[in-house]
This record gives C-alpha cells, sequence and structure tokens, in this order.
C-alpha cells in the first residue's frame, strides 16, 4: 500500500567494509548487474553470427547500433563518434534499467538520483576532461559568445558559466523524476483498488475496474516514458559532447 | 535484385564474384556515406530531445529550477568560504535565474543555438 515502499534498498550480502560503513551488495545493485549481464549476452550473442543475411538477433543489435549512431553523428557530426561506446553504453544501460522497473516485483534502479546523478557527472567531467584536453584555454570559448559589447560581457560569462554547471543537475533530475513520479502514480492506482475493495466489498472490487483501467493506461504511457527518458538521456549527453568537440561558436 | 546477382555470382569464377561483391559493398558504403552526411551537423539539435508535449514541458521547468537552484547553492557556498553573506547568494540567485531562462530558451529553440562548427 505504501507507495515509496517498491524503492527501498535492501541489503542482500555484505561485500566489504569500510571503517564504519558496510558496503553490501544490494538489490539495485543486482539489477545493475543484471542490465549488464543481459546486455553484454544481447551483443555477444548478436554480433556472433555476422551474417549478410542477419538474424532476429542480429538485426535486433543493429538497429540500436544504427539507432545510437545516427543520433550521435547527427548532433555531434562525424568527430563525435569517437564516443560512441561511451553514449551506447549509456543508452542500452538507461533503457534497460528503465524496463526492468516496469516488470512486477522488478526494481526501478533509474528512480534514484544518486544513479542518474553518476550518470550525469560522468558525463559532465568526461565532457570537461576532453574539451580541456583537445582545446586548452579555447575550450572556455563555451561561454564567450560573439559579439557581445564588453561592457556586459562579464555577466554573461558568468550566467553561461552558471548554465553550464546546472547541466548535469536538469540531466540527472529529469530521468529520475519521471521516473519516481511515473511508478508513484501506478502504485497509488494499484492501491485505490485495494482501498475500495476493501470498503465496499463486492461492490468495491467491481468498481475497482475503473482504477485498473486507469493502471493499464499509465502503464502504456509507462513504458513510452521509459524508453523516451533512455533516449532523452543519451540524445542530452551527445548535445553535451558536441560542446566538448566543437566549444567555437 | 537479390535474384540477379545470384544468377550472375553463378555464371563467373568465385573469386571474380568476391571480387565484384566486394567492389559493389564498397560502393554502396559510399553512397550511404553521402547519403547520410547531409544530415550530420544540422542546425537545432536541441529540439530533437523533445518528442512528446509532457517531455517538452517536463525538460524546459527542469532547465529553469536546475539554473537557479545551482546559483542559489553556487552563492550560499561562496557565502560561507569568503564570509560574504548575503551578498554572493543575492548576486549567484539572481545570475542563476538568467542562467535558468537561457536554458529555457535554448532547450525550447527560441534563441539561435550556438554554432556546432564555429
Amino acid at each position: 500500500m505504501d507507495p515509496i515502499h517498491q524503492f527501498h534498498i535492501i541489503n542482500l550480502f555484505p561485500v566489504a567494509k569500510l571503517g564504519n560503513a558496510e558496503i553490501a551488495f544490494t538489490n539495485s545493485a543486482a539489477f545493475m548487474l543484471l542490465a549488464v549481464l543481459l546486455l553484454s549476452a544481447f551483443l555477444i550473442l548478436g554480433t556472433a553470427g555476422g551474417r549478410a543475411v542477419p538474424s532476429r538477433l542480429q538485426s535486433a543489435a543493429e538497429l540500436t547500433y544504427e539507432f545510437v549512431a545516427d543520433m550521435l553523428r547527427s548532433t555531434a557530426g562525424h568527430e563525435g563518434m569517437k564516443f560512441f561506446p561511451f553514449v551506447f553504453t549509456i543508452f542500452m544501460f538507461v533503457l534497460l534499467l528503465n524496463m526492468f522497473g516496469l516488470i512486477p516485483y522488478g526494481f526501478t534502479v533509474t528512480s534514484h538520483i544518486v544513479i542518474t546523478a553518476a550518470l550525469a557527472l560522468t558525463v559532465f567531467f568526461t565532457v570537461l576532461t576532453y574539451g580541456l584536453l583537445r582545446h586548452g584555454v579555447h575550450f572556455f570559448n563555451l561561454f564567450v559568445p560573439k559579439g557581445v559589447p564588453i561592457v556586459i560581457l562579464p555577466m554573461i560569462v558568468a550566467i553561461e558559466i552558471l548554465s553550464f554547471i546546472s547541466r548535469p543537475v536538469s540531466h540527472s533530475v529529469r530521468l529520475f523524476a519521471n521516473m519516481l513520479a511515473g511508478h508513484i502514480a501506478l502504485q497509488v492506482f494499484a492501491g485505490f483498488i485495494i482501498l475500495l475493495g476493501g470498503a465496499l466489498g463486492a461492490i468495491g472490487w467491481a468498481g475497482g475496474v475503473v482504477p485498473f483501467a486507469m493502471i493499464i493506461a499509465l502503464f502504456a504511457l509507462e513504458t513510452l516514458v521509459a524508453v523516451l527518458q533512455a533516449y532523452v538521456f543519451a540524445i542530452l549527453t551527445c548535445i553535451y559532447l558536441n560542446d566538448a568537440i566543437h566549444p567555437g561558436h | 535484385m537479390a535474384d540477379g546477382t545470384q544468377d550472375e555470382g553463378e555464371r563467373k569464377e568465385p573469386s571474380d564474384d568476391e571480387a565484384a561483391l566486394s567492389a559493389r559493398l564498397q560502393r554502396l558504403g559510399e553512397r550511404l556515406a553521402n547519403v547520410s552526411r547531409p544530415s550530420e551537423n544540422r542546425s537545432g539539435p536541441r529540439q530533437t530531445a523533445d518528442r512528446s508535449a509532457i517531455a517538452r514541458g517536463f525538460r524546459l521547468s527542469t532547465e529553469l529550477v536546475a539554473g537557479v537552484l545551482v546559483g542559489a547553492v553556487l552563492g550560499w557556498l561562496i557565502d560561507r568560504w569568503l564570509g560574504t553573506s548575503p551578498w554572493g547568494l543575492m548576486l549567484l540567485l539572481l545570475l542563476g535565474f538568467a542562467a535558468g531562462v537561457l536554458n529555457v530558451m535554448r532547450a525550447a529553440g527560441v534563441v539561435d543555438e550556438r554554432r556546432l562548427n564555429d
């Protein structure tokens, strides 16, 4: 009944001890490990044949490759393809974790901000490190728009820097909040059925059809959101990487 | 088309066939590369991130909130370190708000997006 209960982290078994803090293998870690294993199996089996006329699995693997490659090429240009493994991993990982959340008794790893923030910060620091290594001081041109009067330039630069720093925040919060809100809404509507049945007996159970229909509609929406948010997360990664590759205005 | 190539292959020597096939594959690869080239570096890549109205609305609101939040937190931290309270918070909150609005306008594609190749 508690709509938040589904997000509880459960320690499965302890792994190590750091001072007083115990590091445990949690249900969240289990689902992440499962995602990595499934993804590896999918791609290894999908590319093992290498046939000219692809099998179904190979076709699926090639479709995902083409999809991410097109996305990266269209936003970050040809040079962006060196980041393909990074973007592909992020997209597939987030997509799979979002989908796991839709399976009954599953756990939505991406509904925890610590996960999405870690992913967003990885992207942020990749952009920063690569931009500085590649362009050196010229990377900071990113913060200096062309054709701005010198009088208001310091303010504009400050705003641009703040805008840059706020990227990982909106990047991580968007995915986390979408997943959290959707799953809470599902749970709340499921709770209505139990409440109705408990309060009104047989009439209540019959009336439960209404929230049940709502759950089905919400579930379809959540499936869309799961895919869409993985896509949005990946394409924002591409857009940010584009700034690292082409920082000039 | 597949039938045509098979007939051709049966008439020729296998090595010849392979050479012809690889040549054709190379031509196909070049053609594909030409076809896909115009799609890259098109302007306004931000718009592709929005597919549905909910996603768009959510994206815009998080952009604004993130800007304001980062400004406020940075201002507060600077005040703590330098003891300039409350000026850092006041200034950076306003700048953060401006950055948030800039983020929203960029995400909505209102402002000209920064050029991709300078």
